[in-house]
């Protein structure tokens, strides 16, 4: 914030492209939410520790969907779990993002041939942002993936997209013909 | 153990086979329809005198043999003994085997025959409250069985 207060401490005034600050300030404060569904999950307590300090980077788990900016599968994604995460999901507010950690909750991991019970990746269930390898993958390589998540914000913006502007008038037509 | 053969045979039936001592702990093979009477003398013979049940294992031999095994492994504390039951029984594909259940003598038996139940198709007869405990309750099949096939989607999720 040190830049910020010296530049409006003096009654000036800061011009910024709407998209670059919200994009700033969604970047700034993802807030995951705080659940684990295996292994992964210690690991990701022991990137949220004081050793490895998520907090720097805004990161602060929170106990509810309803609070949360992002979704982090930590663990082995049963079929009967797949409701339970699918729900979670959808619970959230958007702007919503999925970090899928480890092997498992990428693409079955060690279930991958004889997991009758394992849901093949969580890709399946919800839209993922951004795969961390690793089985489990330590704390540096989760940093790593909320970095990526955190570049792939910073490309976002509120104008539609070109092309879902396409489709849409696409639909239109084909629906008034 | 001698002494085990010798009351079982007096109290249930004269034909029980001897022990198999290359199993370990030693293995007592017994019929569905003796294996309640059997437990029950285990459970409360004097000299006996198995209190504790530690653990049910079924077992899918697979549709050459054509049958399913499930193992009890005993454990009596106060005389320091282990022992194995086991009952054999033909599978097939249209109906569940049937085993009586033994809740009523070890309540551990309930969550360890609802595994077996859940992941073998084992039926076990008299037990209260026979649901699937691991797999969802809308499952299809019985993952465990050697000709378990994979269903293809579950509630709209590719399978494989």
């Amino acid at each position: 914030m040190g830049l910020l207060d010296q530049k409006l401490g003096n009654g000036g005034v800061l011009i910024a492209p709407i998209d670059d600050l919200i994009n700033w300030a969604r970047l700034s404060s993802l807030w995951p939410m705080g659940f684990g569904i295996a292994c992964c999950a210690i690991e990701f307590m022991g990137a949220v520790s004081s050793a490895y300090d998520l907090d720097r980077f805004g990161i602060i788990p929170r106990p509810s969907p309803r609070q949360s900016d992002v979704m982090l599968v930590a663990g082995t994604v049963t079929f009967k779990m797949a409701d339970r995460v699918r729900r979670l999901y959808e619970q959230m507010a958007e702007p919503r993002y999925v970090i899928s950690m480890g092997s498992c909750s990428n693409c079955g991991g060690p279930y991958w041939q004889h997991g009758y019970h394992v849901v093949k990746g969580v890709d399946r269930i919800v839209p993922v942002d951004v795969y961390v390898p690793g089985c489990p993958p330590r704390p540096e390589a989760l940093i790593g993936g909320f970095i990526k998540l955190q570049e792939k914000i910073r490309r976002e913006s509120l104008q539609t997209p070109q092309a879902a502007l396409d489709l849409l008038a696409k639909k239109e037509k084909e629906v008034s013909a | 153990m001698s002494n085990l053969l010798e009351i079982l045979r007096q109290q249930v039936d004269s034909n029980l086979p001897d022990l198999n001592t290359n199993d370990s702990p030693a293995s007592l093979q017994v019929e569905a329809k003796h294996l309640l009477a059997v437990a029950k003398v285990l459970y409360t013979h004097p000299d006996l005198y198995f209190d504790s049940l530690s653990c049910i294992t079924g077992i899918d031999n697979g549709p050459t043999l054509g049958t399913m095994e499930v193992a009890y492994n005993l454990y009596s504390i106060p005389y320091h003994q282990s022992l194995m039951l086991k009952v054999v029984v033909p599978r097939s594909v249209e109906a569940m085997p049937v085993v009586p259940s033994l809740t009523g003598i070890w309540r551990t038996a309930d969550w360890h025959e609802r595994e077996a139940y859940d992941l073998l198709g084992i039926y076990f007869e008299g037990h209260p409250d026979l649901r699937r405990i691991l797999m969802p309750a809308d499952w299809v099949g019985h993952p465990l069985r050697k000709d378990y096939q994979d269903p293809s989607t579950y509630r709209g999720i590719t399978v494989k």
